[in-house]
């Protein structure tokens, strides 16, 4: 394998390749003939993952033996000696030859500097599995796509001690603030909140308006790049629980950035009113045993999660009240259904406003359902 | 200014007086050899030699000639004493070190003889400040017996470019391999890392290059420990030289220009580290 990069396109490499170090520990290289060089990393947890695809026409030459079917993972701290430091990669260097030594397992960097100054770097490499995550960027019903000084100007503002943001999605707006675990830290800690006007945006399209909370350390990695290029970002997602996917194409490169995100029973909505917020709609049959329960729950303003397939979580010990203000709820959440059991936590007040009259509801006692409360209708229908 | 209006008198009693406008000249320097605390201070009517040793195998030289001085009063034909560099560097900088324009510590260094402590007069916008720096029996400085009869190879090359070489320079690798040679790849300074090895090649006809004399191939290995604090004489350098002898001794030298536009000189020697017979 040998592949040659010229002009500005090696600072587009070394930043790329300062990129995935923001991820992971390791560089995954895995050339490809007919689609280019892809450099990969991951993170140890396997919650984040990225990759650089470098079509051939990146390099000014590009030539991989054929049928060459070859992987390996070098520690990146290793490559990122190569490309140390940046500012002055491209005023000094004029050309980054890579170049595979199989024979001696090494890869070959090799850096032609003005002045005639030749840096050669041999890297030695372990073999290593295939690196793909799978993801559909297309079927992601929201897609955004920003410039990166509109991301970088957000992001700047959040200290470097956070680790998680939420970004939520509303059709006109994004917000994007701090994700702050439990009630405890929420009061101590500072919150941040941006709100991005849809058209601050190229591309603005919320199909499903949810919040999604991910590590903001790997956002500003992909950052780093963006910025650096100038190539517009894209975010693409459909819900909490499945992944993120970031991404900066061009026409002879393209860097994904799959990131997870927090699943619902952690993405708790917290206590601020002002965004609207949408969360998926109660299973079409809450008509069911279970509404006693809530009723009841309701009368005690504590909010159980009504749960078809659990009837345990009406116990309301492990479950925060959700002071949102009643605005929010209602319409926009009936209008979307999910098929799937939610496990969410509901607001009291949501089945206050969605409850129709139904005969079942006076008539039926209570006798399997935890009571969370004395009342008084037990004693009444007791007689 | 105050420092002459010391009387004559008191003058009499020294053995070596030096002064300087700019302490800075000198601090600056010193600054650039101080990897070890000690340093031996080598006074002749030419000027003064600051040197340090580590390991018995490294030695940095640092040259102030007499005519960087405004002053420089010598009544012996040799003086020679030991101070703690440490304890010196912080007593020139002891108006804060902090560079503004215009304003730069005057130094008034004065020496009355063996036993007696180097005594300094600071001076920075009126203030006087005196320093009495215990002095101590000087150890002998190593004779690497480096003459330029024995030089084999040498090439003087503009200080930028080598900056670079030296900052990026692998530190998981333990020595520094230095290859001169008349042919490919002339002249290739090479770690040996945790990641793999490390090759900065400058040719000779780079326009950096602006001697390059050498007569036979050799390679040699230094410790990279002991060759590191020649980055600080480098940064302040705009030349350098880097010669090897027939033993493979190092002999680098740093042409420095101080604040005033004089050339002042450091040097560095270094014992090679083994034999090496093949190139990596």
């Amino acid at each position: 394998m040998q592949c040659v990069v010229t002009g500005g396109n090696v600072k587009v490499l070394a930043k790329a390749i300062h990129s995935l170090s923001r991820i992971g520990d390791e560089l995954y290289v895995e050339p490809h003939e007919g689609d280019g060089l892809a450099l990969r990393s991951v993170n140890s947890s396997r919650s984040a993952y990225a990759c650089f695809l470098f079509a051939p026409l990146f390099f000014s030459r590009y030539s991989i033996r054929r049928g060459l079917d070859f992987r390996c993972k070098i520690a990146i701290k290793s490559v990122q000696t190569v490309f140390r430091s940046v500012a002055t990669l491209e005023k000094t260097v004029e050309k980054c030859h890579i170049e595979l030594d199989e024979a001696k397992d090494r890869l070959t960097f090799t850096l032609h500097c003005k002045h005639g100054l030749l840096k050669t770097h041999n890297l030695s490499y372990q073999d290593s599995e295939s690196l793909q995550a799978v993801f559909d960027k297309d079927s992601c019903v929201n897609v955004f796509r920003a410039q990166p000084r509109v991301l970088v100007d957000t992001v700047v503002h959040f200290p470097p001690s956070v680790d998680e943001v939420t970004v939520t999605v509303s059709d006109e707006r994004m917000w994007v603030r701090n994700h702050v675990e439990d009630e405890a830290e929420r009061s101590r800690a500072m919150l941040t909140e941006m709100c991005l006007a849809s058209d601050e945006f190229d591309h603005f399209e919320a199909k499903a308006h949810n919040s999604i909370t991910f590590c903001l350390k790997e956002l500003r990695g992909l950052l780093v790049f963006a910025e650096s290029t100038g190539l517009p970002v894209s975010v693409y997602f459909n819900e909490p629980g499945s992944p993120v996917v970031l991404s900066v194409t061009d026409s002879v490169l393209e860097g994904n950035f799959v990131l997870a995100t927090l699943s619902d029973d952690h993405n708790v909505q917290d206590n601020e009113s002002r965004r609207a917020q949408a969360e998926p709609p109660p299973p079409d049959d809450f008509m069911n045993d279970d509404i006693d329960s809530y009723l009841i729950a309701m009368d005690t303003s504590v909010a159980p999660g009504p749960s078809t397939a659990e009837p345990s979580t009406s116990s309301a010990a492990g479950h925060r009240t959700r002071k949102h203000s009643e605005e929010e709820e209602g319409e926009e959440e009936e209008e979307e259904a999910t098929d799937r059991p939610p496990n969410k936590k509901f607001r009291s007040l949501f089945f206050g406003s969605v409850l129709p009259p139904s005969p079942q509801m006076s008539t039926q006692p209570v006798t399997t359902q935890e009571v969370l409360a004395s009342d008084s209708e037990d004693d009444a229908e007791a007689e | 200014m105050p420092l002459s209006t010391q009387s004559q008198g008191e003058d009499e009693q020294y053995v070596l007086v030096a002064t300087l406008d700019n302490a800075r000249n000198l601090s600056n320097l010193l600054k650039a050899i101080s990897f070890k605390d000690h340093a031996i201070f080598t006074v002749t009517p030419n000027g003064l030699k600051v040197t340090v040793e580590d390991c018995k195998c490294v030695q940095a030289n640092a040259f102030i000639q007499a005519d960087i001085f405004q002053e420089f009063t010598i009544k012996e034909d040799l003086i020679a004493f030991q101070v703690n560099l440490t304890v010196l560097l912080d007593c020139l900088n002891i108006f804060g070190g902090s560079i503004v324009a215009g304003i730069s510590t005057a130094l008034r260094m004065c020496y009355r003889g063996y036993g007696y402590p180097l005594t300094l007069f600071l001076e920075e916008g009126g203030v006087v400040t005196v320093c009495k720096i215990n002095t101590e029996e000087p150890e002998e400085p190593i004779d690497f017996d480096f003459c330029s009869s024995n030089v084999t190879n040498k090439v003087i090359l503009q200080s930028e470019s080598l900056k670079e070489a030296f900052s990026d320079l692998d530190m998981t690798s333990e020595v520094l391999q230095i290859t001169m040679s008349p042919n490919q790849p002339y002249f290739r300074l090479s770690t040996f890392g945790n990641s793999g090895s490390a090759h900065y090649d400058y040719n000779k006809d780079s326009d950096m290059m602006e001697l390059f004399r050498c007569a036979e191939t050799q390679t040699n290995r230094y410790k990279m420990s002991l060759l590191k604090p020649s980055t600080k004489a480098l940064a302040l350098s705009c030349k350098v030289s880097v010669r090897t002898d027939n033993r493979g001794v190092l002999s680098l030298q740093y042409l420095v220009r101080n604040d005033d536009g004089h050339i002042c000189f450091v040097e560095f020697f270094c014992c090679p580290d083994e034999e090496v017979d093949e190139d990596l």
